[in-house]
């Protein structure tokens, strides 16, 4: 197939399981395809690349209609963390690795991995709390001028 | 079903450039396989890939996909980029002669 898609630019923005998720797959399976692809994480989704942070992301409990959850049980202490729990123990069996082993593996694909300047600002990082793979913390206006003459995503 | 005439023998490919019958493929017709998808003299590396493709392909019915191959073909995922540029799995797939891989990740 020739491919009239040659390059894919996804932002991530936000920090849960679920939203993490998707992007990452798209992201591997574009340059399975052989698309040029990167990911461009903004506010909470910054956490899938946060060094202390990527290990410990959670499914949506409250507010997610999806799980078919009553909302007050989803807001119980400890619910995130048991679905969130149930959740990975089904992917692994899936052979979906973690989010850690993902984002890591995309990089390995030569894929790009940006943080949101802005957002880095924001929330008083730098790049010492993200890991190795991340390269490089760029601005919006670096961002587009990236996406240039390809397909932008955002989830 | 489009024919194409590889290393002197008809084959049938389907639209996306993959083999219908991975019996009608033979060794002497990686090179010229390699040289449709821009890929110039392979090396070992690339032949272990290769093979390690058409060996899962026969034994599960379906190739690896990328995160298969870096897991299990004994070739990382970073290196298989640096073989197939172009996406290792496709790329390995049409030269080894079996249909595209299955699967999202």
């Amino acid at each position: 197939m020739d491919l009239t898609t040659q390059k894919i630019s996804i932002i991530v923005s936000k920090g849960s399981l679920e939203g993490i998720y998707p992007a990452l797959i798209m992201a591997n399976g574009a340059r399975a395809e052989g698309m040029e692809a990167n990911l461009f994480f903004t506010f909470f989704g910054l956490d899938a690349i946060h060094r202390k942070r990527h290990e410990h992301i959670k499914l949506t409990t409250v507010g997610n209609p999806g799980l078919h959850l009553a909302t007050w049980a989803g807001g119980l202490p400890g619910v995130s963390s048991v679905m969130t729990h149930y959740m990975e123990h089904k992917m692994e069996a899936m052979d979906i690795p973690s989010i850690p082993e993902f984002v890591e593996m995309i990089s390995d694909t030569g894929a790009g991995l940006y943080a949101c300047q802005a957002s880095v600002d924001l929330f008083g990082l730098s790049k010492d709390d993200f890991i190795d793979q991340v390269d490089g913390i760029i601005t919006v206006g670096d961002f587009y001028e990236m996406a240039a003459d390809g397909h932008i995503l955002f989830t | 079903m489009p024919t194409a005439t590889v290393a002197g023998t008809a084959v049938e490919l389907n639209d996306e450039g993959f083999f219908v019958d991975p019996e009608q493929w033979s060794e002497e017709m990686v090179p010229e396989l390699a040289a449709r998808e821009d890929l110039g003299e392979l090396e070992d590396r690339h032949w272990q890939v290769i093979r390690f493709m058409r060996q899962e392909y026969f034994a599960k019915g379906t190739g690896p996909t990328v995160r298969a191959l870096g897991k299990t073909s004994g070739v990382s995922v970073k290196e298989l980029y640096q073989l197939f540029p172009k996406g290792p799995a496709k790329i390995a797939a049409r030269i080894a002669g079996i249909p595209k891989p299955k699967g999202c990740i």
